[in-house]
This record gives C-alpha cells, structure tokens and sequence, in this order.
C-alpha cells in the first residue's frame, strides 16, 4: 500500500509539473504579454519599458525555472495587473466561487437525486421520461442562455430575485441555479442506473418479501447504496464548477475565480493565470489521487497490479 | 458571447419589461440622491499613475484634482489647483497655487505636494504606467509655500493638456506613508468626491465631498453618493438598468442601443468621442510589392468607399466623417486638405491607370468593429479590390505590423482625450513600425510641431503636414467613433468628446 501511495503522489507530481509548464510554454507563445500590459494605445517605448520591468526579455526557460522555484515555496509573484500577491488575491475570489459550487452541487443534487430516484421506480413511463428530457435540456441548453432566461423572468418579469452581484445570499440563488443544472444529468443518470441496478438486486427482493414499507425500501435499502457512485461523481462536479463557472460568474457578475481567470487572460496577466491554472488543476489531482487510494483501500486487486 | 444572440437577448428584455409595464419599477436611487452606475472594467489600482484604462481616468477627475481643469465644452483652460500659470521659458512653467485646499483625509494642499508628485512620478525608477503622461517632466521645485515651477526635458507644447487631467495631485505624506499598493486601495485626493469604500473588481463608493474648495472650476456636485459596479456582460447591465438597479451605463454596442430606445424610462445618447478610424496603405513597399505603393491604388481606396453612409448609417449617433488625419478638435488640426468624395467609377480608373484594370487581392487586417470593417470591405470588391478581412487580437495585429506583413489595416486611435494634434498624428509618423508612409518631410515637419511653443509655427507645421498626408492618400481617413450612453430618464447627464463621463456635473431632474 505504501509503495503503491508513493507511486501514485509522484504520478500526481508530474501531472502538475507538465500542466504548469505546458500552461506556461502556451500562454508566452499566446501573445506579446508586454503589449497586452500596455494597452492598445501604447507606444513602442512604454511596451519596451514593460518587456524589460517584468523580465519578459528573458530566455522562456529561465522565466519558468524561476517562476516554479519561487511557486514551490508558495510564492506565486504579484499580479502583473494588480500588482499585488497572486495568493491573495486568488484567496479572496476563491470563497466566493466555492460558496457559489456549494450552492450550486445542493441545488444539484435535490433535483437530480430525487428524479433519478423517480424515473428508476416506473422506467419507461412518462415519468422517466420526462426525468429524462429535463436532464437532456440542461445538458443541450447553453448556460448562459438559461442564465439570462432565469434572469429575464425572475429578475426582470417577476422581480422576484436581484439580477447580478453576490452581496446577499439571494444573489446566489440565480447563479446556482443555473450552474447547477447543467451538473444535472450526469448526476441524475448515474442515480437512476445505480438504482435500476439496485432495485433488481436479492437483498431488495428479501427485504420487500418482509413486508417493509415501500418508502423505507427504497431510501433505507436501495438509496445508501445507489448512491456510492454518485458521491464519487460529486467529486468531480465540484471541481468542475470551481473551474467551470467562468460563464455563469460573468454574467451573473460574480467576481470568482473563474472570471478572473478568464479577465487575466485576456489581461495577460500571466503570474494570475498560472497560478489559477495550477490550483485548478492540483484541485483535479488531489481528488483523483484520493479516489485512487480510496478504491485501492477497498479493492486490494488495483494495489497488486 | 455572440453579438447575435446579445442582440436577441436584448430585445427579449425588453419585450418581456414592456410586457409588464403596468408594474413600474421603484426609483429608489433618486430619492436617496445616489447614482448607479456599472461599467465592466475591473480596475487593477485607483493609483491613476497605475491604471491604463479609461475608467482609471473617469475615477481620477471625480477623486482628485489636477493644476489645471479643461472645460470640456469649451475646451478652454482653467484654473483648478494652480490659481495662474506663466511659461517662464520654452522648458519652464510657474505654478501659483491655491492656499484654500484640503485632501480628504485632512491634510493641507500645498506646495510641497505638487512638488512630490511631480518627481514621484517623473523618476523611471517608479515605474509608471502611462509613460506619455509624464516622460516630459524633468521635475518640480518648490518656490514658495503656495508657488512651483515645473522644468520639462524638453520644449513640450502639449504641457497644458497634461496637466488638465492626467496629473492628479496626491497628498504627499500619507503617499510616502501607505505606497502606491495602499494608495490604490484607499486613495485620496483633493477632488469633489471622496471613496469611501473600494471592493476591488466588484464595486467603488464615491461620496461628495462637503468641503470641496468653493470656486473650483469642477464645482460642487448635486449629487451625493455614486455607487459604481464592475458588471462584465453587457446584457446584464441591461437588465440592471430596465429594472432600476443602475442608472448609467455607456460603451453599449450600437444595436443593443436602438433596442433600449424604446425603454420608456431609458434614454439612450450616441455621442461622438475624440475616436476617429483611419485605414493605413503600405505606401513604401514593406509588404514587399505592392500595389499601394502607387498613389493612384491609395486614392482609388479613398473614393471607393462611402465613408458617409458608414458613419450615419452603421455608427450612427454624432459619428462623421473626418478628411484629415487627426480630430477636428485638436490643436493644429484642419479640415482644409484634400478631399476624396465618394466615387467608384474614378476609383476604377484610377485603378487601371496604375496598371490594374482588373483589380488586386490583398489581406485586409483590423483589430475591432468589424461590422465597419466589413463594409469596407464591400466597397473596395465593388471597384474590384478583393480584400480578404484578417481581423486580429491588437497584439497580434502589432506584431504583423512590426513583422511588415500589413499593407492594408484598419486603426482607430482614441488620442486618450488629449487636445492636441502630437498626440494622434505625431504617433503614427515617426518612421516607427506603425508609420506606413515613411515620408521624411512629414515626419520633420510634425517633430518641428511637437517641440515648438510657438503656436502659429505649430500650425503651420501641423497644416503641411496634414495636407502633404493627404495628398499621398497615406491614410484614408474614416469618421469619428461614438459611445452609447444609455441611463435614466431622470438623471441629467452630458457626454462629451472625450468619453470621460463627468457625474460633478450631473444632477437629477
């Protein structure tokens, strides 16, 4: 186990090491970063005057080398827009991005549990499929257009719920919403199938043969373990709205992480966009490293191999 | 997001807001005496020597001020911080200052502020962003408790111009104390608002400062209390807007505009900015052969296309046409040069006297407005010119230019809303990567104006210039660019040409 565990950090290590140097590689052939800092109306002197500030005249390699060493002690340099230390400002976005996943996974998991549950009770009837086509639709629609939809009728048609900003918690129920439902079908299918599959199985049949309630079958029996796939599957969501929610932070004008990163790119900024990058893609490595020992925890099979 | 659906998605608003009309929306801004207003930039710094955007120059006029204020209608010069100023020499100007003026914080404006500012800023050591703004200072002495003299590098006729907006004065002990990280999260400044509060990317408070100096050019504000947001999506500041959330928003795409005409409580301006189009032929050749190197092929370009009807037609609003290669306003800019009328068959026979008959290919580059690019680009195939549309990030498009792969592009420059002909022509004809014609004569000419402080030598200069630019067809240049305003019915508000929104001006109805 221990072997395997080393095997499995170093394995993540490089993962990390590749994604930040290819990011850093791409994002300098991307552009001048010197011209982007210094806006449209520039002159040739005040860009060569930000080429050699910001040390963008140095060999690629050497900004990357000094760049990694400076990250691995938890310095990721000030923002070449802010001018201010990237982990804070990054600390900040990032509460706000989390508590807008957290929001949004809820939201998430009480439509699609309960209509997954529904449409593996009475498969191939309306039921199912109509559970169906409302997964199907949050995955077809695009979410900015639901995003603005929600937002013309319930903040403009029905004035029921602020339009944008992340002032008070009302603010939020828009933006999760929209979030949220496109994590919908994924999670609703895994449900639905893991229940099928449950539902077909002995212990179900012996415990419903007992004359339990059908209600305390399905939640107490079949659910707890329907649902062991799916909290896996969670997981990944959440990493995927922490990353993903550039859109809906946009329109919704949340100032998260994701809209940041997206404003730095195009700011060239490139110490912040590392650095969001990197914290990304360490958010995917360390779940999947965890998930990793998790199965090898419960399947001694995966260690061996 | 697509232009397309924006559009789509702003006439669903508003159908769906006049759909319910009959549930008007509550202003509560107007009771309140506060502004909303959105815009979406986020901006890095209130330290203005530290932001490039324009929106760092809008928050700069209403915080702080500077030596000298432009009337922005008149264009006039006035005093501001500095009661009088004399040219001592062509590299000296004298300041005499107000004794009357406080910062926000309490400290007393004076002499020694300026002076701070001034070397401050002027040292390289300190990095400041808008080099433009500063380079022409050598630095400041202090004459007296309430009397500075300012020393510049070099003879620099555009002084004024810098100094009536783009020189904000900072109280010189607490920006020793806090640093440009602090000052730009906590400014302060001497100006008719005051912040009270800063959320970095997400909203600034402005609050009229109640002891604003009376007498100052700016005036006192009506209005109490600005709320400014950072809204990145336009659509959403839309929906802001139509249900009173915000009271001003500009910079809003044309189309979206028209929709909001029809809001019953949204009025919508189009006005005209110091922004004018030009396109840029590759006269010299640096594109290896080509055929705008011959003067015909350049002023066929210029007849071939109805530079008219873009401009009223697709830019709308104030927007017309300019002849020569600077804004009508600026100092030293005419309007007396040679003139292309809009002419296709002469395009076509100058065309074929050059030797194209038939007409030529060639990439045509820009960077943004396509829709205006693509126009252009119709008028051009009508005479026969196939001009296949690259439309590039403005870096990349910068590198094409430096690489010499551009011969034919579509610039705009904005002249940051400076007043003064070196700021737009002087930058494009100075045998630099971005000068297409490389003319020698023009160039001497224009560095002959940007050095003198003599006026009238300035606009003769600047006149054999623009006339020589002209003549050549090296550029053809298009009309002035507007910016939509779009906001409250109640709320009285000016644009002007330098897009630089004035809310000390501003007041409810």
């Amino acid at each position: 186990m221990i072997t395997y565990t080393v095997k499995r950090l170093l394995l993540a290590m490089l993962v990390a090491i590749t994604v930040s140097f290819i990011t850093f590689m791409l994002l300098r052939s991307s552009g001048d970063p010197a011209v982007a800092m210094a806006g449209p109306d520039a002159t040739t002197e005040e860009v060569e005057f930000i080429r050699v500030q910001y040390g963008f005249d140095q060999p690629l390699i050497v900004q990357y080398l000094d760049w990694g060493g400076r990250a691995l002690r938890g310095d990721f340099g000030k923002s070449a827009y802010f001018k201010r230390p990237v982990e804070e400002i990054i600390g900040g976005r990032l509460r706000i991005t989390m508590t807008l996943g957290a929001c949004a996974l809820t939201f998430a998991i009480l439509l699609a549990v309960p209509l997954g549950v529904l449409a593996a009770i009475r498969p191939n009837t309306w039921i199912d499929r109509l559970a169906l086509s409302i997964s199907v639709i949050g995955q077809a629609m695009p979410s900015f257009f639901f995003g603005l939809i929600l937002m013309i009728v319930f903040g403009i048609m029905l004035r029921w719920l602020p339009i944008s900003g992340s002032s008070t918690w009302k603010h939020f129920i828009l933006p999760a919403i929209a979030l949220g439902y496109y994590a919908t079908p994924a999670i609703m299918r895994l449900t639905r199938s893991g229940m099928l599959d449950v539902l077909e199985s002995d212990y179900i049949r012996t415990a419903r043969a007992k004359g339990l309630r059908a209600g305390s079958v399905l939640f107490k029996h079949a659910l707890r373990n329907a649902i062991i796939p799916v909290v896996s599957l969670l997981a990944v969501q959440f990493g995927f709205m922490l990353g993903g929610s550039l859109v809906i932070e946009t329109i919704f004008a949340i100032n998260g992480v994701g809209f940041l990163g997206y404003e730095s790119i195009s700011r060239a900024d490139l110490p912040m966009v590392q650095a969001i990058v990197l914290m990304v893609s360490m958010f995917y490595v360390v779940l999947t490293f965890l998930s990793d020992l998790l199965n090898a925890f419960l399947d001694p099979r995966i260690r061996v191999k | 997001m697509k232009k397309n659906s924006q559009y789509l998605l702003v006439g669903a608003m508003v159908a769906a807001f006049l759909l319910l009309a009959a549930l008007q929306p509550v202003w509560a801004a107007k009771s309140d005496n506060t502004l909303n207003i959105a815009w979406t930039k986020e901006l890095e710094s209130l330290d203005r020597y530290y932001n490039t955007a324009r929106e760092g120059m809008i928050v700069s006029r209403h915080i702080y001020d500077d030596l000298v204020y432009r009337d922005p209608v008149t264009w006039e010069y006035k005093p501001l911080l500095a009661k009088s100023w004399k040219w001592v020499n062509d590299t000296t100007m004298e300041f005499e200052l107000r004794d009357d003026v406080v910062f926000h914080n309490g400290e007393k404006f004076d002499a020694d502020d300026v002076v701070y500012t001034f070397n401050f800023v002027s040292n390289p050591d300190n990095k400041v962003l808008v080099l433009r703004n500063v380079s022409w200072i050598k630095d400041a002495e202090k004459l007296g408790p309430y009397k500075v003299q300012v020393n510049l590098k070099e003879p620099f006729p555009a002084a004024l111009e810098y100094l009536a907006g783009n020189l904000p004065i900072y109280p010189n002990e607490y920006y020793a104390k806090v640093g440009s990280e602090g000052f730009g999260l906590k400014p302060v400044g001497t100006g008719p608002y005051k912040i009270t509060e800063v959320d970095q990317g997400k909203r600034i408070v402005f609050e009229k400062n109640e002891k604003y100096y009376s007498g100052s050019a700016k005036g006192m504000p009506a209005i109490d209390k600005i709320i400014q947001r950072t809204i990145p999506e336009v659509t959403t500041m839309v929906a802001e807007l139509m249900t009173g959330g915000l009271d001003w928003i500009y910079l809003v795409p044309t189309d979206q505009a028209e929709q909001l005409e029809k809001m019953p409580n949204l009025q919508v301006v189009r006005a005209e900015t110091m922004r004018i189009g030009f396109l840029q032929l590759d006269a010299t050749g640096r594109t290896g052969d080509t055929p705008f190197k011959k003067l015909q092929v350049r002023q066929a370009v210029a007849h071939a296309i109805d530079r008219e009807a873009i401009s009223k037609n697709l830019v709308g609003g104030q927007s017309r046409v300019v002849n020569a290669a600077c804004y009508p306003s600026q100092f030293g800019c005419i309007d007396d040069v040679t003139k292309y009328e809009f002419d296709p068959a002469k395009a076509k026979k100058l065309l074929a006297e050059a030797g194209y008959p038939d007409g030529f290919e060639v990439d045509f580059y820009g960077y943004r407005d396509r829709p205006y690019g693509e126009a252009i680009t119709g008028y051009l195939r009508d005479v026969g010119i196939k001009a296949n549309m690259k439309w590039l990030k403005y870096s990349a498009l910068r590198d094409a230019t430096k690489a010499d792969k551009v011969a034919l592009v579509m610039n705009t420059w904005g002249s940051y809303g400076v007043n003064d002909i070196s700021n737009i022509t002087g930058q494009h004809f100075r045998m630099e990567y971005n000068d297409f014609a490389r003319d020698k004569e023009v160039t001497d000419w224009l560095n002959k104006g940007d050095v003198s402080i003599d006026t009238e030598l300035r606009k003769d200069v600047y006149a054999k210039a623009l006339k020589k630019i002209a003549d050549e067809a090296y550029w053809v240049p298009l009309f002035t660019w507007v910016s939509n305003y779009v906001f409250s019915k109640d709320l009285d508000f000016t644009p002007h040409p330098d897009a630089v929104p004035r809310f000390f001006l501003s007041s409810w109805k």
